[in-house]
């Protein structure tokens, strides 16, 4: 089965059924179906090809959803990008996997523009909400270009279960972020496993406030689809009161949260346990959930499930825990998703015993196919597997289990810091940092936060007869960086320390911070 | 006091959301929402400048777009708050 065909199939099944909830808009799935046809139709129409990739850098919204499956449905692979990505990094990702379209909207066009001005291989910009502006070449209205005459096409095969189907770029400890590819098949096997596990069902009602460029989010739309539910689309999590107010008003049956939201949710006065009977469920993942709080979050949600979860990019989801054992195992991540196998290995790849720390490694259908044009990176995690033709994922994650198999997570073996539950590389930010002229030297650190996680922090160091104060640094990481990568604070240092050949150790400022809070 | 309620909006918006546009740009009625000004924790941000700066207390019921999603509403939201009528008399 082909990705594009939980669309086609569901809308078959209850073409009246309402598929997607925006504002005001309602989105039957026959009516998501038409408007992915004539995506398709304005792809093709200009050119598109099996394999061609298209860069989606949009909010949420149906739009989004539209481009997602009409890029499929062409045959082409999506790469859905975080709408608050600026220009650079937009451009980065586009010319690592060669785009041929990328898919903004009209408040983004100023980023789309400089992107697409660093970009050779976009040969069509599609505005998803408004007219193409006369200075972007290629560039067209999605509603002008699908009410256009579709031109007699040739028909068309879009391709078979094993081809790529999506490009995911996730960031790195090198600073640079790369592709994780997955096929249509490995997208199939993750949202089969992942809805079996969630008890899902057709009557299901999910509210989402995850952003669609991150799996997390992107998998509410896909398992929404597969399945036949229906999915409230929010733009982000801004105003709780919006939220909690849709919950009871559309009868929300699942909400996916990340600790930062459940932090917010949980400092809200008006909570009250049974204020949301229909609520079913309940998830967690990106980072942990503070055993206080999953507390907290049982007490007010008595008779919700609440999931716990860990995952990676790199397979979309490992484990889960089974909400029954919640209680006995509150710090748990649970054990393998279903059709899976998740076990701990030592330095030599054997297997630990209960108790010791070791790597966790995967297997199973939803492992990617590698990083896109990126062996050397692919060959540092995809290894050997049990038969010749597999390969198991590394996570590069530190993990333990206990007497009865329940795994727990313990760290990172790399740099990366989990803010709102997004990956920073602190490589990535201090490469921004210096591109300010005035800073001589930098290290991002995470310090503990109580809604975000972990809050990024920059410690610089200035050159000499610089001014520039913490504002100014922020501001311009601002203009470089995603939302949830950017300083919260900054402290300026007269040196930091360095190692015998002169090489800032950022992970002695890192654990300095760490000590410091916990004085 | 009312006069400078808008001015000092403005200034804390661009200089903690608003990395690009100068302060100019952003029209009194615009929706910071829309504009992808402001996120969860930017709104927590908001709140707590508002509860330091004017000396309120901004009620959970309170935090939604009509009292806190551009320029002109958060000044009203401000103005209701601090009418005399909720204010005590010190004798």
């Amino acid at each position: 089965m082909r990705v594009e065909q939980f669309l086609s199939n569901s809308a078959a099944r209850y073409p009246g059924k309402i598929a997607l909830v925006e504002g005001q808009r309602r989105c039957s799935y026959r009516d998501l179906d038409e408007q992915v046809t004539r995506f398709a139709e304005v792809l093709r129409a200009r050119g598109m090809q099996r394999g061609d990739r298209v860069v989606i850098c949009t909010e949420n919204s149906v739009e989004t959803v539209v481009a997602i499956f009409g890029t499929l449905r062409a045959g082409g692979v999506f790469s859905p990008v975080n709408p608050t990505t600026k220009a650079d990094k937009l451009a980065f990702i586009i010319g690592n996997c060669r785009a041929e379209v990328l898919v903004t909207q009209t408040r983004l066009l100023d980023q789309a523009r400089d992107a697409v001005a660093q970009s050779p291989s976009i040969r069509t910009c599609i505005i998803v909400d408004g007219e193409a502006p006369a200075d972007l070449p290629g560039a067209v209205g999605l509603e002008s270009a699908a009410g256009e005459t579709p031109p007699a096409l040739p028909s068309f095969d879009p391709g078979i279960d094993i081809d790529l189907a999506m490009l995911i770029y996730t960031s790195g400890s090198t600073g640079f972020p790369k592709g994780v590819m997955m096929t249509h098949r490995n997208i199939v096997h993750a949202a089969t496993s992942i809805s079996t596990y969630l008890r899902n069902t057709p009557d299901d009602i999910i509210l989402s406030v995850l952003p669609m460029s991150f799996d997390y989010g992107l998998y509410q739309v896909l398992m929404t689809i597969k399945l036949g539910m229906t999915l409230i689309v929010e733009k982000a999590f801004v105003f709780p009161q919006v939220v909690l107010n849709k919950l009871i008003q559309e009868k929300v049956t699942g909400l996916p949260l990340v600790p930062t939201i459940a932090a917010i949710l949980l400092q809200l006065q008006i909570l009250k346990p049974g204020m949301f009977p229909n609520l079913r469920y309940i998830t967690n993942t990106a980072a942990a959930l503070p055993p206080a709080h999953i507390q907290r979050l049982q007490e007010l949600f008595p008779t919700t499930l609440i999931f716990s979860m860990y995952g990676l990019t790199e397979c979309k989801r490992c484990t889960y825990l089974e909400p029954e054992q919640l209680a006995a195992h509150p710090s748990s991540v649970g054990k393998a998703i279903p059709n899976s196998e998740a076990w701990v290995v030592n330095e030599q790849g054997q297997p630990c015993k209960p108790g010791d720390v070791g790597e966790l490694v995967i297997r199973g259908g939803h492992v990617m196919q590698g990083y896109w044009e990126n062996q050397e990176a692919t060959d540092r995690v995809l290894k050997p597997g049990r038969y010749p033709w597999e390969k198991v994922l590394y996570t590069g994650d530190l993990f333990r289990t206990d007497q009865e198999g329940y795994l727990y997570f313990v760290g990172r073996k790399d740099d990366i810091i989990k803010s709102r539950g997004e990956k920073v590389a602190p490589k990535e930010v201090e490469n921004v940092l210096y591109m300010l002229e005035g800073i001589r030297e930098a290290a991002v650190i995470g310090v503990p936060d109580p809604i975000l996680g972990m809050a990024i922090k920059a410690v610089v160091v200035l050159a000499d007869g610089s001014a520039i104060d913490a504002q100014q640094v922020i501001r311009h990481c601002a203009g470089h960086l995603e939302d949830f990568m950017v300083p919260k604070t900054v402290e300026f240092r007269s040196e930091l320390p360095k190692t015998s050949t002169g090489k800032i150790r950022r992970s002695e400022v890192q654990s300095e911070a760490l000590r410091l809070t916990q004085q | 006091m009312a006069e400078s309620i808008e001015p000092a909006i403005r200034q804390f918006i661009a200089q903690n959301f608003m990395y690009r546009e100068g302060i100019q740009s952003l029209r009194d009625n615009q929706s910071l929402l829309e504009q992808g000004l402001i996120d969860s924790t930017g709104v927590l941000e908001l709140v707590f400048y508002l509860e330091k700066t004017f000396a309120i207390t901004v009620g959970d019921d309170e935090v939604i777009p009509e009292n806190l999603d551009s320029v002109q509403q958060i000044s009203s939201y401000l103005r209701r708050k601090l009418t005399p009528a909720s204010q005590v008399c010190v004798a």
